[in-house]
């Protein structure tokens, strides 16, 4: 990444977070903790990796994304908002009767969305299908497929890993945001998932394991990932739910969240001040 | 148009080779069209389709979720993807895949489902699937067939090519005895009066007709005259011909291969009542029950599914 890319991706990255807690503030409620901890990624895709047109969302050379951690929706939608697929104002009907933006995406309303996703687990066999597809077609173009790891408890994401690594899909590159927290608390606590790093391996996945917040370490990995020719490719994100807000990461129930107190709103008026200041400060 | 091969000889192929025929026609026109099997090769006939079109032949291993999300993904970069496992595992065990990666994102998956009712002969119990129709009909959009013959299957298998969404038909593996003559063609969505008949109307779906038309030839003899419906399509539903032909009947009948609830008979009894059509009416299915091992013929005994049963059943509701 040149210098300009880190700084572009950076900002990205904070106006994605800035436009996640206007919106889930003036909805009132959503999934907060894990549509910020894929804020980074999302920036290093549109801002680097990702092949798209934004004018022309259904472009046939495009790469796609599935996003089967379909409840980070609203973290999605603020990438490709500040990447010109539609308007900002959109955002702000999110969940609302007849919006174009629901709480889980949906490739019939949303333009950018290439799979409908929100019953956990179902992204990761859509994805290895769009692979095998786009395998198929001799296209060159990739699927990313990102996976909470609260959702690996499905086991319908391991009969798909199966598949991606013994047909060595390596066009879906599997990215999963182990950002340590699921709805009712830990991961570990709720059903102790051991290493993924060892899983993803003994599946036969080439694996790195990278900061989730670390916008050039996503990117390197990235690109190694696309140079591996001989087997599946999968990025563990070192995450943390709600990272890159603090007030957002210290709250344990992070992942859907109410914007019901004045404390809150302070909290999320004073994250956003900071956000939009680091945005001011690169520019 | 159809015409009927009136002897309803027993067919000379298995039902899995039509839909495997039927698939490799399609694959010889249509790069596009592509087959996924979950581990039930040796079983579904669909051999012959990775022996003539490897290239659009899909293993997915035991895996009957994943394999209907793939379809999902594969249609939406273009593909048709057609699928089998038995009936039980192509709906109920993959419910909520053909729902919502299937459905609910505008995806096709058209579905095979073998063996359903008490064709599934000695897989028992944990393999039968009476539930099957009645699942597939409440997910939107969707297509459901029953086959009668190897003519009607092969019609089945290549019609779903020509539209995008869920479409599940489900049939015996083994041969069944003919309803129509080779050449035949149907029209999804629209039953089709196998027999004419002034006192009863049955309407029947499936293997099924065959042992309708049976029944209705009997009763014929002995002087009740019984119209015969193949209501091949259960969805959508040709209502306007129930209602029409329901008209001035002494009763109404169902007959299916499939529990008395939620499926060809429910549908019908809907659509009767909706339209305040006032007949004597009888769902003949599967009373609420779990299905068990045996023969095909066993269990067609067994459950009350044979063509004397209906005859019991006709008999009983014009009394």
């Amino acid at each position: 990444m040149t210098g300009t890319e880190l700084k572009n991706v950076k900002v990205l990255a904070a106006n994605i977070r800035i436009d996640i807690l206007k919106m889930l503030e003036k909805r009132g409620y959503g999934h907060l903790g894990g549509s910020l901890s894929i804020a980074d990624l999302m920036a290093v895709l549109y801002g680097k990796q990702l092949r798209y047109d934004a004018k022309n969302p259904d472009w046939d050379e495009r790469d796609m994304i599935v996003l089967s951690k379909g409840h980070a929706g609203p973290g999605w939608y603020c990438a490709l908002a500040n990447c010109g697929f539609f308007d900002k104002e959109w955002l702000y009907t999110l969940n609302e009767g007849g919006t174009r933006l629901p709480s889980h995406p949906d490739r019939t309303k949303t333009p950018g969305v290439d799979m409908t996703t929100g019953s956990l687990g179902q992204g990761t066999s859509t994805a290895c299908g769009m692979a095998q597809g786009l395998k198929l077609k001799g296209s060159e173009q990739y699927v990313y497929l990102i996976v909470g790891d609260g959702e690996l408890n499905e086991g319908q994401c391991w009969e798909a890993f199966q598949y991606i690594a013994a047909k060595k899909l390596n066009n879906c590159i599997v990215i999963i945001d182990d950002n340590k927290k699921q709805l009712d608390g830990y991961t570990k606590d709720i059903l102790n998932p051991f290493s993924y790093e060892e899983k993803m391996k003994a599946f036969g996945f080439d694996t790195q394991v990278v900061p989730g917040n670390d916008v050039e370490a996503i990117d390197e990995a990235i690109n190694r990932a696309k140079a591996v020719k001989d087997s599946a490719v999968c990025i563990i994100l070192d995450n943390i739910k709600g990272s890159g807000v603090k007030y957002a990461e210290e709250l344990m129930a992070n992942h859907s969240v109410k914007f019901n107190t004045e404390e809150m709103v302070n909290k999320n008026h004073a994250a956003i001040a900071e956000l939009e200041a680091f945005v001011k400060g690169a520019e | 148009m159809f015409t009927l091969d009136h002897e309803r000889k027993m067919g000379k192929r298995e039902l899995r080779i039509t839909v495997a025929d039927a698939v490799n026609e399609l694959m010889d026109a249509d790069k596009s069209v592509l087959f996924l099997e979950s581990d039930l090769a040796g079983a579904s006939g669909s051999g012959k389709i990775q022996k003539a079109h490897p290239e659009q032949y899909i293993q997915v291993g035991i895996a009957e979720a994943n394999m209907m999300g793939m379809a999902a993904g594969l249609s939406a970069v273009g593909f048709k993807p057609y699928t089998h496992t038995f009936g039980p595992f192509a709906t109920r065990r993959v419910f909520d895949q053909v729902f919502l990666s299937g459905a609910y994102a505008h995806n096709t998956i058209n579905i095979f489902g073998s063996d359903p009712g008490f064709t599934v002969g000695p897989n028992g119990g944990t393999h039968t699937t009476w539930e099957d129709v009645a699942l597939m009909r409440t997910i939107p959009g969707a297509v459901v067939c029953d086959a009668a013959d190897d003519v009607q299957l092969t019609w089945i298998v290549k019609e779903f090519a020509k539209s995008e969404g869920i479409h599940y038909v489900r049939a015996n593996r083994k041969a069944v005895r003919n309803v129509y003559a080779e050449g035949s063609t149907f029209e999804m969505g629209k039953g089709n009066i196998v027999k004419e008949g002034k006192d009863v109307l049955v309407i029947a779906a499936g293997q099924l007709v065959s042992d309708a038309l049976d029944c209705a030839e009997k009763l014929e003899a002995e002087g009740i005259s019984v119209e015969v419906v193949d209501m091949f399509c259960i969805k959508p539903l040709d209502k306007e011909l129930i209602i029409k032909e329901a008209a001035g009947k002494k009763a109404v009948v169902t007959f299916e291969n499939h529990s008395v609830i939620g499926g060809l008979g429910s549908a019908v009894a809907e659509t009767l009542l909706e339209a305040g059509v006032s007949v004597k009416f009888k769902r003949h299915g599967v009373e609420d029950r779990f299905g068990q091992v045996g023969t095909a013929d066993f269990l067609q005994k067994e459950f009350k599914l044979t063509s004397a049963d209906l005859e019991n059943t006709i008999k009983g509701v014009l009394l």
